[in-house]
């Protein structure tokens, strides 16, 4: 696609440039050519003392500005500069990128393809495979998920058997290639909850994993939650896996404090996973997927019962 | 001729004494922000963070500290190389007043978190408005001086200030245009730029570049081409270089911008244009260099004992080491390294503390016992203490910077066998503290210096007297 909306734009910038830097060049020959009385000065004197000896320019001072002149217009013949003349060495950032990337996929591209014919749970036992996908890992995941892979508030502890989206191969792949969008919507389905209601749901989910809370607050509770939010976590709280986080463990995303859950009940809740499949190749997602897999929650692929936690980053 | 007539040395005065006061505090957030960033833990308040105080360091020292020096030399300058006194006196105390309250306004909404987030030029929109009225009246005062003036040529410092004021002018005007946002139909504080994408970066850089040459460099150079020759008691070196080095530096320097955008959505053109012109700038650059360093030629001796002349020749050279390493780190292979990295911040600082501030703290001393009526500052030996701390000063942070910016553009082009990264980014975070931490000491170093200078011109300023020189009569020469 052209820089330009016209063909006039393109002479222009082309005659602008050459003009303004052999400009340049003229500009300082025709100085380099006045005559200079070395040692005398101008005449000119200001402020009782300041006056200006009349010596030529230095000549090695001429020499390289001519020198940065010469360069400038060689570097604008091999090099896009003028308009859209390519330039003869047909260089372009973007064809530079290409051919890296081509040139690493040539030369990395193998090592992770060996490993992608493998089931998960193989790669995951593999010593080699653990240290390339720590690798990955770091570069690509440890902003969010922490060096240590166990999270902070807002971004799941991924070596923990809680799983929001389910910690099969299977599900683990998907969350990597996808990415993952939770929503939870303010006051869940009741929107016409107030403070004092929000309080007593904000102590009965509390008192769904034993802390301590008022419990009369806890009682009237109760029944809002089922009113609001039932349909998601369930009458129990239980949660469902790519639905709602179980409120009955002891994981919370965002603090379990009574404060948190109530901003999370009247504010709700948004977050997101990126997709990673697109950046990052099915080969290097495969080696990254056993890598998670590998932390310490990975379940097996086809779980008898559904996992104890999950869902969208919603309320815990 | 003799004339009663006396220069306006009031506004000169004025500035020259709040350019050490704006200077001690603007180099004291600079230090605050350098120990956050070694104790991430002072970041005590939203108002305190780094994010809101790190505008408020560059504006503090490059607007407050630098323009209050060029509004104090370049109005002493005019009027004595012009032998007629200011232009308007009722202008020139309007920017005095106009400035100050435009520092004011900076120091509460940037904290506050008011900012159109284009670097140099953050403040918002009502606050732009009031700096283009000064500035328009600052140019008033500057060219009806020149206009006013009894000699027939004007003296090249004269040109210098010149062209930083018309420039930063249209820079000021062209980059700050925002539309404002009304809330509920209320006029608010807020704006937006009136340029998007790409377009608002490359106007953004063309004057964050030009805000470098043309008042941190063209400006600065005015200075030098005044207080130099004066201190040194020598005629400048070669006339035909001034007028040389000036035309093509204030002509390049208006093309260089794009090298600030290296390697990004700007079109490759542009990028190869900012950067030619940014090397064919070195030569340029370097003009105003030599016409300071050998004008001291034949007065070699006067540096041993004159810490005035040691801080302006100081100056001159990190000015040429800066100029030469700008347009090194303008090559698009060097960038590549060099861009977001410490080797940036530490460049900036050789110009902004080496060149900047050495030769204004020169150029106040020069001034302070003239605009007070002492023969000299209160004392020398603190000068020369001052001189030895800030360029020991200058000398860490520079330093540090270095190592740390390539340390940090090696460690993050660093791959393993695989393809990975070796190191992720808090790494390159985790190598950096001790270098954070030599800044730190530099930029202290540099900032006691200052508060010396301040103890200095308190003592030179008690128990004198404001003077206003009387206008001097043209040599009869011409």
């Amino acid at each position: 696609m052209s820089d330009f909306v016209s063909g006039f734009w393109n002479i222009y910038v082309v005659g602008i440039v050459l003009v303004s830097v052999i400009g340049c060049g003229v500009f300082l020959w025709m100085q380099s050519t006045a005559k200079h009385v070395e040692g005398a000065t101008t005449g000119h004197v200001w402020d009782e003392d300041l006056q200006e000896y009349s010596n030529p320019l230095p000549n090695w001072w001429r020499w390289l500005f001519y020198i940065t002149i010469v360069f400038s217009l060689f570097y604008l013949a091999m090099y896009p500069g003028l308009g859209t003349f390519k330039g003869q060495f047909g260089w372009t950032s973007t064809g530079q990128y290409d051919g890296e990337m081509k040139k690493a996929e040539e030369q990395y591209g193998p090592i992770y393809k060996k490993f992608q014919s493998q089931d998960i749970m193989t790669v995951a036992a593999n010593s080699e495979a653990k240290e390339m996908g720590q690798r990955l890992y770091l570069t690509y995941c440890s902003q969010c998920h922490g060096s240590d892979a166990r999270g902070a508030r807002g971004f799941p502890n991924l070596t923990d058997s809680d799983w929001l989206w389910g910690g099969t191969p299977e599900q683990i792949k998907e969350t990597l290639t996808k990415g993952r969008d939770a929503m939870m919507p303010a006051k869940g389905v009741k929107p016409d909850l107030n403070g004092d209601q929000i309080k007593d749901i904000a102590s009965h989910v509390r008192s769904l994993s034993g802390l301590a809370t008022d419990s009369i607050r806890a009682q009237r509770g109760k029944e809002l939650f089922g009113e609001a939010c039932a349909a998601c976590h369930g009458p129990d709280g239980k949660g469902m896996v790519g639905l709602a986080p179980n409120l009955t463990d002891k994981v919370w995303l965002y603090s379990s404090s009574e404060e948190s859950i109530i901003e999370t009940i009247t504010k709700g809740r948004v977050n997101r996973m990126p997709a990673y499949g697109e950046f990052l190749g099915d080969a290097k997602v495969h080696l990254l997927t056993a890598y998670v897999y590998g932390l310490g929650g990975g379940e097996k692929a086809a779980p008898a019962t559904p996992p104890a936690a999950a869902a969208p980053a919603g309320n815990k | 001729m003799q004339s009663q007539a006396t220069y306006n040395y009031k506004v000169v005065r004025q500035f020259a004494v709040m350019t050490v006061i704006w200077g001690i505090v603007g180099m004291l957030v600079g230090v605050i922000i350098a120990a956050q960033l070694v104790w991430p833990e002072l970041n005590v308040h939203e108002f305190l963070s780094y994010g809101r105080l790190r505008p408020l360091h560059t504006n503090a020292v490059i607007f407050a500290f630098g323009g209050c020096a060029l509004f104090a030399t370049s109005y002493y300058c005019v009027q004595r190389t012009s032998h007629a006194p200011l232009f308007a006196p009722g202008l020139a105390a309007f920017t005095f007043w106009g400035w100050q309250v435009v520092i004011v306004l900076a120091a509460l909404s940037l904290p506050l978190g008011f900012t159109q987030a284009k670097e140099y030029a953050e403040l918002e929109w009502p606050i732009d408005i009031l700096i283009t009225l000064v500035w328009v009246s600052y140019a008033v005062v500057f060219f009806g001086t020149i206009v006013k003036r009894t000699v027939s040529h004007i003296y090249v410092a004269n040109w210098f200030f010149g062209g930083f004021i018309l420039t930063v002018a249209v820079l000021h005007l062209v980059n700050s245009a925002a539309i404002p946002v009304f809330a509920a139909g209320v006029l608010t504080p807020k704006s937006y730029s009136a340029y998007a994408g790409v377009q608002d970066a490359m106007i953004q850089w063309w004057y964050g570049h030009n805000a470098v040459g043309f008042f941190l460099t063209a400006g600065f150079l005015g200075m030098m081409y005044y207080f130099v020759p004066k201190q040194a008691g020598r005629p400048v070196y070669s006339y035909r270089l001034s007028v040389v080095h000036f035309w093509a530096l204030i002509f390049t320097y208006m093309w260089a911008g794009p090298h600030h955008l290296h390697y990004t959505a700007l079109p490759d053109w542009t990028q190869s244009v900012g950067m030619v012109f940014s090397l064919i700038l070195l030569a340029p650059s370097w003009g105003g260099m030599i016409n300071g360093i050998m004008t001291l030629s034949g007065a070699w001796h006067k540096l041993r004992d004159d810490p005035i002349l040691k801080f302006m020749i100081t100056s001159l050279s990190f000015y040429g080491m800066s100029t030469f390493e700008g347009p090194m780190m303008s090559i698009k292979t060097v960038n590549a390294l060099s861009h977001y990295t410490d080797w940036t911040v530490g460049h900036v600082h050789s110009g902004a503390l080496g060149w900047v501030a050495m030769i204004s703290i020169g150029s106040i001393y020069y001034l302070l016992p003239r605009l007070f009526g002492k023969p000299e500052m209160h004392s020398k030996k603190l000068i020369e203490v001052h001189f030895w701390v800030a360029t020991i000063g200058v000398v860490l942070y520079i330093a540090s910077m270095w190592i740390a910016g390539v340390m940090q553009g090696l460690m993050w082009r660093a791959t393993n066998v695989d393809g990975t990264l070796t190191y992720s980014f808090v790494e390159s975070v985790k190598a950096t503290y001790p270098f954070w931490t030599i800044r730190l000491l530099g930029g202290l170093l540099f900032l006691s210096g200052m508060v010396i200078m301040a103890y200095n011109m308190f003592l030179t300023m008690a128990g004198g007297k404001a003077v206003d020189a009387p206008v001097l009569a043209p040599a009869a020469a011409h």
